[in-house]
């Protein structure tokens, strides 16, 4: 090339002629299965170095909990005494709250995708010669990751309202509750694949999530209820992973049995009671569907 | 040019969205090596055909071939060897710049004992490797395009693809930017596909395609473009340009047209020109300039109309129509 002209003269001392070390040439080799799972532990790693430098998200994280068990579930639990059979009413709600905060950091974690894309970064995912359905699965799975530490944190405040740190317990309510951060993640990145605006899908999330928590026993039994409320706490997602933990919970409690059928009636479909590996899988399945659901979705988007 | 098969090849490539037609048949070579660039105002088609070629975009009819593989059929080994810098940015700013090209690495499958090598070089090209340890968030603008350049290299791409690298940078920048294109050419085998409103710009490829309204208008070297306008460029200043034009057009037999402001028209020798035209001509001459050709002129000779006109007048509904295909 012989471009001439004066920009040229006033670019040449930028290059370093001095010094040309011969070109590292690289091989991309063709797509094989190690590369997609290069690509999807790179999308999970990003995830977590992401909530990593976010010190606000992390201190929200932290903060939230508190908030909920020790000012609203000590504030209702005057309210509450009467009915709680002589249980703390924290140590009722604290199923619920492990899921709330389960709950908003998988939805914060899918939500980052919509900032990718408003930001540019999405494409350079996009372009990759990977598969779509790497990227999602890459992207749920960190997703999951983070909001199943947020379950951790959580988890280490059992003492505080008078859960037990038995391992069983603890194992049992972490499996169940990582199951539930990936279902929720794989939800919201249901939407976020069609959603352009942050304002839009952070709308759309309050419209979803204020119900399903409100519908799901995570603030109440669920026995007893109006016929409607009933029917509507059968259909909410959300109830399959609160019962199980509070199940669990209840099991490694030593109170009346009166408390406890008041408090833990468990989920029942046309008197049948549920048992909880039944709602927990009942959650893997419905994660996996969405996840299903959220790759093709990003397959036909360009 | 090396008798290599050609980088990209395109065949009547069509894009239509609805009823607009952004790329409305277009066919070109571009040869193993080249700097090719891509010139037309905003809205005529670049950014489609380049998404196009880059597996981003579905073309609507006709095909098109890059480093050998059909962009359609075969999607990924298109993307496994181009490069791509697009005109806004697509780099994470909460990452390093490091990270940020080890997540490219990844995705891309560069070879693990490779990835260090390869990346202190490309980031050593731009002036970056000792800002690799800073996130990218706190970049300037020029720095964010200097790291997306590196980016684009890390992995060896055959063909590398700029849309409109240089918009928005301050001189220096685009100046620098130019010099590794340079260096890449003499030190990669690469071929260098770029977009470009900027005339200037437009001198520095090898070849070059003129686009306007979805159409190749022209392609050729340029100076083979510049020797086709073999004209000198006046410009004159008068109160009323719409009677200097028939004036001209009159006494002259010159066709002239407003651009820029001023009553504008071609003749083979300007500076003998325009004593001739302050004798004869009856209307009072304010201010008058006689430019050599440039890209400028060949766009228009080629289209009526120079660039800047053409991105401000009537080319908003396209424009808006380019704009939403971008999404």
């Amino acid at each position: 090339m012989s471009p001439g002209g004066a920009g040229t003269e006033a670019a040449a001392p930028q290059s370093r002629p001095a010094r040309t070390p011969p070109p590292v040439r690289v091989r991309v080799p063709a797509r094989t299965l190690g590369g997609e799972v290069r690509a999807i532990k790179v999308v999970w790693k990003r995830e977590l170095i992401r909530f990593s430098r976010d010190r606000l998200r992390i201190v929200t994280s932290l903060v939230q909990p508190f908030l909920f068990l020790f000012v609203l579930g000590t504030g209702l639990s005057k309210l509450a005494s009467a009915g709680t059979h002589g249980v703390n009413f924290r140590t009722f709600v604290y199923p619920g709250v492990l899921c709330l905060a389960v709950m908003f950091t998988a939805m914060f974690s899918a939500a980052s995708l919509v900032w990718d894309r408003e930001f540019g970064f999405l494409r350079e995912m996009m372009v990759a010669p990977v598969r779509r359905s790497s990227l999602v699965l890459g992207k749920c799975l960190g997703g999951a990751t983070v909001a199943g530490f947020q379950g951790v944190i959580v988890l280490c405040l059992a003492g505080l309202v008078g859960v037990p740190y038995a391992p069983g317990l603890l194992a049992a309510v972490f499996a169940v509750q990582l199951l539930l951060a990936f279902a929720i993640t794989a939800f919201g990145v249901m939407f976020a694949a069609r959603i352009q605006q942050m304002q839009s899908f952070m709308a759309l999330m309050q419209m979803v999530m204020m119900p399903m928590y409100f519908l799901s026993g995570a603030l109440f039994p669920v026995s007893g209820l109006p016929r409607w409320l009933e029917i509507l706490n059968r259909i909410d997602p959300l109830t399959y992973a609160v019962d199980p933990i509070r199940r669990v919970v209840f099991s490694h409690l030593s109170i009346p049995a009166a408390a406890r059928r008041a408090l833990d009636p468990g989920v029942t479909w046309w008197g049948w009671h549920v048992p909880g590996a039944v709602e927990a899988a009942f959650v893997a399945l419905l994660g996996a569907i969405m996840l299903v659901v959220a790759i093709f979705q990003f397959s036909r988007a360009e | 040019m090396p008798v290599t098969a050609p980088a990209v090849t395109v065949l009547d490539l069509v894009k239509s969205y609805g009823e607009v037609e952004a790329v409305r048949g277009i066919d070109f070579e571009v040869g193993s090596g080249e700097v090719f660039g891509f010139l037309g105002p905003n809205g005529a088609g670049k950014s489609t055909t380049i998404n196009m070629l880059c597996t981003l975009v579905r073309p609507s009819g006709g095909r098109a071939e890059v480093a050998g593989h059909d962009v359609v059929s075969e999607r990924d080994a298109v993307r496994r060897n181009i490069g791509l810098v697009f005109q806004d940015t697509t780099l994470d700013g909460y990452l390093t710049a490091e990270q940020n090209l080890r997540l490219h690495a990844e995705l891309y499958g560069v070879p693990r004992e490779a990835v260090r090598p390869r990346m202190e070089q490309v980031m050593e090209m731009v002036g970056l490797w000792e800002r690799r340890s800073s996130l990218v968030a706190t970049f300037s603008g020029g720095m964010k395009r200097r790291l997306e350049i590196a980016r684009g290299l890390l992995h060896s791409p055959r063909v590398l693809f700029l849309d409109e690298p240089t918009v928005g940078l301050d001189p220096q920048t685009r100046s620098s930017i130019w010099s590794y294109i340079r260096e890449l050419k003499a030190n990669e085998d690469i071929t260098i596909f770029l977009t470009t409103h900027y005339m200037d710009e437009a001198e520095y490829c090898d070849r070059i395609a003129i686009m306007d309204r979805g159409k190749i208008i022209v392609l050729d070297t340029p100076e083979a473009l510049k020797a086709s306008v073999g004209r000198d460029r006046v410009q004159i200043e008068t109160d009323d340009a719409d009677a200097a034009i028939a004036e001209l057009r009159e006494r002259f037999g010159i066709e002239a047209a407003v651009a820029e402001g001023a009553v504008t028209f071609g003749v083979a020798e300007g500076e003998h020109f325009v004593p001739r035209l302050f004798q004869e001509l009856e209307m009072p001459i304010r201010a008058v300039n006689v430019s050599r050709p440039s890209l400028d002129d060949v766009f228009m000779s080629y289209t009526g109309t120079t660039i800047r006109d053409a991105e401000s007048g009537g080319s908003d509904q396209r424009r808006k129509a380019a704009r939403m295909m971008q999404r």
